[in-house]
Formats: structure tokens, C-alpha cells, sequence
């Protein structure tokens, strides 16, 4: 089944919960919570993964449009600078689901953005900054 | 068998040198047998590009009209020494800028230099009959400055520790971030690539070496600091701790950011990538022996970074093929590893000294002056004393 990112945007203290609820019980979609950004004063953001058809998807957004959120796809992700990497392969130390590794032979890194939970743990962790969250 | 300086020298000038990657020879001698192998190669190249704090640059900027005797200098805002001659100073790569902290230091100068971008240069002066200027605000380049060279108190280090952290909290070392409960292992080192480990005595690595600095030919000028030949030493002779360390010199103008690139350790500091390769030549079978272990015949000693005194406790040693494995055995745990020095750029390192020397007719310089040997000088530590005690 198709797995999709999305980033949304919704209004001051909009309760989430029940949205999310209505995702899994009317839409038949399964969401994982990657990173949220919530203050109840103001608009909070959140990274949601979903899987489920793609019939389920287009009317699990129209859901949450209608809601008040605002939906784009994956605009928020962990980009990796291959100019300012020098392997040094230090991230892959703090990559809990292996999403950063070491080629076994070059020792080069390499990310498989598909394992990546958006901990954060590399951005801190990579001396050369070169990898950043743009949420 | 034993071939002797001038006669590799000769080999050299005339470019019929047989040049290996330390690698390669290591390669060569499972292959064809130590003497054999010892036999048919003349120079075997090292390389490493780890984090190296104790590393900084040298500085003329020249004299303005009128003159400046700069006593404060800030570089894009990262502070470099005063204390020396009047446009003379030395940058230190883990200096912090003094608007931006830690993630814009002495060594983002440094690669801001290398990559040609101007750089702002604000000084104060007391203003002497002499220098009767007492500020001056301007750019430079590179190019500008009259002499820019490297002099690196200490850098490749021969061998270094295996980092733990058994304590429940995430900690911040220069050995990167060490997660709790020994959630993971990091580990800094070329490994079989590493010059040190190459010529773990000190026989042809000495004061007066010709070497590769950051991408520029440069020399040993010296013994680094903190170099302490003493450490236990396994059955080949190799130490399993941190122990040999280098000061190197080296033209700033003709090195590349390819091979030096600056770095921030969070909740640390500032540091830089140095990439130093060592030639080594191939005099005899005792030397051939020790070029030709590989990762699985080196080894690193395991200490706990969570305890925080001078001595730390030690976990026992690991070999550097386990630590690229992956994953290591820690008091009976499977702990994840991650290196900090980059093995690609190391074998990068060695392949560019390995074409200098092969193509470019690198010639190799004989030690003037020996490093300290084993059983020549003793480490102290620094102990803490108040004046009445002395
Ligand atoms: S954000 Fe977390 S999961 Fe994703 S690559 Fe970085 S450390 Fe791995
Ligand atoms: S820590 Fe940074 S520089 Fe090192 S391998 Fe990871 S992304 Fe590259």
C-alpha cells in the first residue's frame, strides 16, 4: 500500500486527536506521527505519514481540509549537503532505525530516506552541518 | 635485502618507483609473502582525515599606511593571537567566533580562506611612535596575505580511544554524540592507513619528513604535543592506545579544501578535518611487517567516557575490523559503532601522496632528528598546586 508524507499546518487550538482518530475509523488510513510542532496559541505543524489506497488518501485529505488543516505533500525533510559530507560516517553513530549507514566497502554514507523518523539525531551530531531539517 | 634511502631516493627521481597505498601493500604482501612484497615495493603511502584541534595558522597580513600594531585581532569575528609581532598572528582552529559561538570558529576561517572568500579583518592597536595607527577594519584574501602556512602542534594521531557512555544520559564529547546506557561506540582513526600506525617506532618518521598536509607538501617540523611513545604496545609492537603525535608545517597557499575542512562538535566546539599522509620507505622486512597489518591486526582500547577523570575506565581493546563491522561486544552488549575520522578521504590521501611520489618525483627525507623514542621522556600530567605549595 502506498506510503505518503505530509506536512500540515493547522489553526490555534485546533484538538488534533479527534482529526487523527477519524483517519484511522472513516479513512482507513494508518498515520504515524514523524515530528509535531504544537503550541496551543498559535498555528501548529505537524509531519504526518500516512499508508492506505489511494482512494482513502484523497478522501482522508479532503477530510482534513475540510477540517481547517492545511495539507501539502513532504515539503518538510531531512536533506543531506553531499558537498559539505566528508564521510566521516559520525551520524551513522545516532541513527537509531539505520537510516544513515556505511557502504560496507567504501565506507561512504548513505541515507535511505525511506527508514528516516525525523529524530533530528544527525543535525547535532554531523560536525560539518551538512545535514539539515527544512520543516 | 635492505635498500637504503638514497637508492629508493634514486628510484624515485628517475620515476621507476614501485609506490603502494598501505592498502595496497598490505594487499600485496597477503598475496605475495612480507619479503617478497618488501622486496619489489619501495614506498608505501598513509593517509588520515580525522577531527585535529590542536591545529592553526600562521599570519602575515603586511603593513597598512600609516602602521598598525595590532594587539586585538578578529578575524570574521573569531579572535587570533596578539602576541606576537606587529601584523603577525596565529589563528587556532578551535577558537569560537565571538558572535556565532561555536558553529563559526578558527578553522571556518581557515576553510573560508582556502575556498578564495574574503575575510574581515578588524584589529586594535596601543599606537607607538612607531605604529601610530590604532584600528584598522579591511578585507583580505588569501592571496593577500603574505605568508599563511599551517603549523599543527599536534596532529595524526598514532592510534585513539574507542568512546562509550554507560552513564543514562546522552553526552557531548569531541568523539561525537555518545548516547546512554552504551547506546553507542565511536572511534577515530585511518586504522591500517594511519601514518603512525604504519612506523609504530618512529624509524623513518621523524623530524625533517616530508609529508601531505591538507593537500599542500609540507614537513614534520617537530614532535607533536602530547607525543608519549610509551603506551602498552601489542605483540606486533603497535600501541592500543593513544600514544606518537606529529607537529606538522605547511603552505596554506598551496593546500586544498578538498583535504581540510572545517567542523563543529555540538556542545563542544569548533574543530577541523586535517588530512595528513605520511610516505614511508620500504628499507627492510621489519618495516615491511608492520605496512602489511591490516584492520584485523590493529586494535583500540575501549574506555567509558562517562566517567569524567583524567584516567577513564577501560572496557578492554576491540580491533579496528570489528569497529568497521558495525557493531561491537561491550560488557556483554551489542553496541553500534560510527568513526569520526572519514576512511574515504584517508584513501583518498594516500592515493594523491601515492601519485606525488610515483609521478612528481616526491622524494622522501631521512629523519634530521629522531621523534622521542620508547624509554626517552615521560607524560606528565598537569597537576593542580596553589602557590604556597611551591
Ligand atoms: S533524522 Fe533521525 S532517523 Fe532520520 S536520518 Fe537523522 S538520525 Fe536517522
Ligand atoms: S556526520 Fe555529516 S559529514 Fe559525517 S558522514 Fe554524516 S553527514 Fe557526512
Amino acid at each position: 500500500m502506498p506510503r505518503k508524507r505530509l506536512d500540515l499546518t493547522f489553526p490555534p487550538r485546533q484538538s488534533l486527536k479527534p482529526v487523527i482518530y477519524h483517519l484511522v475509523k472513516d479513512y482507513d488510513l494508518v498515520p504515524n506521527i514523524l515530528r509535531a510542532q504544537i503550541h496551543p496559541a498559535q498555528e501548529g505543524r505537524m509531519v504526518l505519514e500516512v499508508t492506505g489506497t489511494k482512494e482513502s488518501y484523497a478522501a482522508g485529505v479532503a477530510f482534513l481540509e475540510g477540517q481547517g488543516l492545511t495539507v501539502s505533500e513532504a515539503a518538510s525533510d531531512i536533506v543531506l549537503d553531499q558537498e559539505k559530507c566528508v564521510d566521516c560516517g559520525l551520524c551513522t553513530a545516532v541513527c537509531k532505525p539505520d537510516a544513515l549507514t556505511l557502504d560496507p566497502e567504501a565506507q561512504t554514507l548513505v541515507f535511505d530516506k525511506d527508514k528516516c523518523v525525523y529524530c533530528e539525531a544527525c543535525v547535532i551530531a554531523c560536525p560539518r552541518r551538512a545535514i539539515t531539517l527544512s520543516f | 635485502m635492505a635498500k637504503t634511502w638514497e637508492e629508493i631516493n634514486a628510484r624515485i627521481a628517475s620515476g621507476s618507483a614501485v609506490v603502494l597505498t598501505a592498502e595496497e601493500f598490505a594487499a600485496a604482501a597477503a598475496d605475495e609473502g612480507v619479503s617478497a612484497a618488501a622486496r619489489r615495493v619501495d614506498v608505501v603511502t598513509t593517509g588520515t582525515y580525522g577531527p585535529m584541534c590542536s591545529s592553526g595558522v600562521m599570519i602575515n597580513f603586511g603593513h597598512s599606511d600609516p602602521p598598525i600594531k595590532m594587539g586585538e585581532i578578529t578575524l570574521n569575528d573569531v579572535p587570533a593571537s596578539g602576541g606576537l609581532a606587529a601584523v603577525d598572528t596565529y589563528l587556532g582552529v578551535t577558537e569560537p567566533s565571538r558572535t556565532r559561538g561555536i558553529e563559526y570558529g578558527g578553522a571556518h576561517v581557515i576553510e573560508d580562506l582556502l575556498r578564495g572568500r574574503a575575510v574581515r579583518l578588524r584589529a586594535t592597536g596601543p599606537g607607538t611612535d612607531c605604529y601610530p595607527r590604532t584600528e584598522i577594519d579591511t578585507w583580505v584574501t588569501l592571496e593577500d596575505l603574505n605568508q599563511a602556512y599551517f603549523f599543527n602542534p599536534r596532529n595524526a594521531y598514532q592510534n585513539y580511544a574507542v568512546a562509550v557512555n554507560t552513564t543514562d544520559q546522552a553526552l557531548y564529547t569531541y568523539l561525537g554524540t555518545l548516547l546512554p546506557r552504551l547506546g553507542n561506540a565511536t572511534y577515530c582513526s585511518a586504522g591500517a592507513l594511519s601514518p603512525l600506525l604504519n612506523d609504530p617506532t618512529y624509524r623513518t618518521i621523524g623530524v625533517g619528513t616530508r609529508c601531505f598536509v591538507a593537500g599542500a607538501p609540507g614537513y614534520v617540523a617537530w614532535e607533536g604535543t602530547q607525543h608519549n611513545p610509551h603506551p602498552d604496545r601489542d605483540e606486533n609492537g603497535v600501541p592500543v592506545r593513544p600514544a606518537g603525535t606529529l607537529a606538522v608545517i605547511a603552505d596554506l597557499k598551496q593546500a586544498s579544501p578538498e583535504f581540510y575542512s572545517a567542523a563543529t562538535f555540538t556542545k563542544y566546539g569548533v574543530s577541523s578535518f586535517m588530512g595528513i599522509g605520511v610516505p614511508i620507505p620500504v628499507l627492510d622486512e621489519d618495516i615491511a611487517a608492520t605496512l602489511a597489518l591490516t584492520d584485523a591486526d590493529l586494535t583500540a582500547t575501549i574506555y567509558d567516557y562517562g566517567v569524567q577523570h583524567r584516567s577513564r575506565p577501560s572496557f578492554g581493546t576491540v580491533t579496528y575490523a570489528q569497529l568497521r563491522s558495525g557493531c561491537i561486544e561491550v560488557e556483554g552488549k551489542q553496541v553500534p559503532t560510527g568513526p569520526i575520522s572519514s576512511l574515504p578521504v584517508a584513501r583518498r590521501i594516500a592515493a594523491e601522496l601515492k601519485r606525488w611520489v610515483a609521478e612528481e618525483r616526491f622524494t622522501l627525507a631521512p629523519p634530521l632528528q629522531q621523534l622521542p623514542q620508547v624509554g626517552s621522556q615521560s607524560f606528565k600530567p598537569l597537576e593542580v598546586r596553589t602557590g604556597e605549595a611551591i
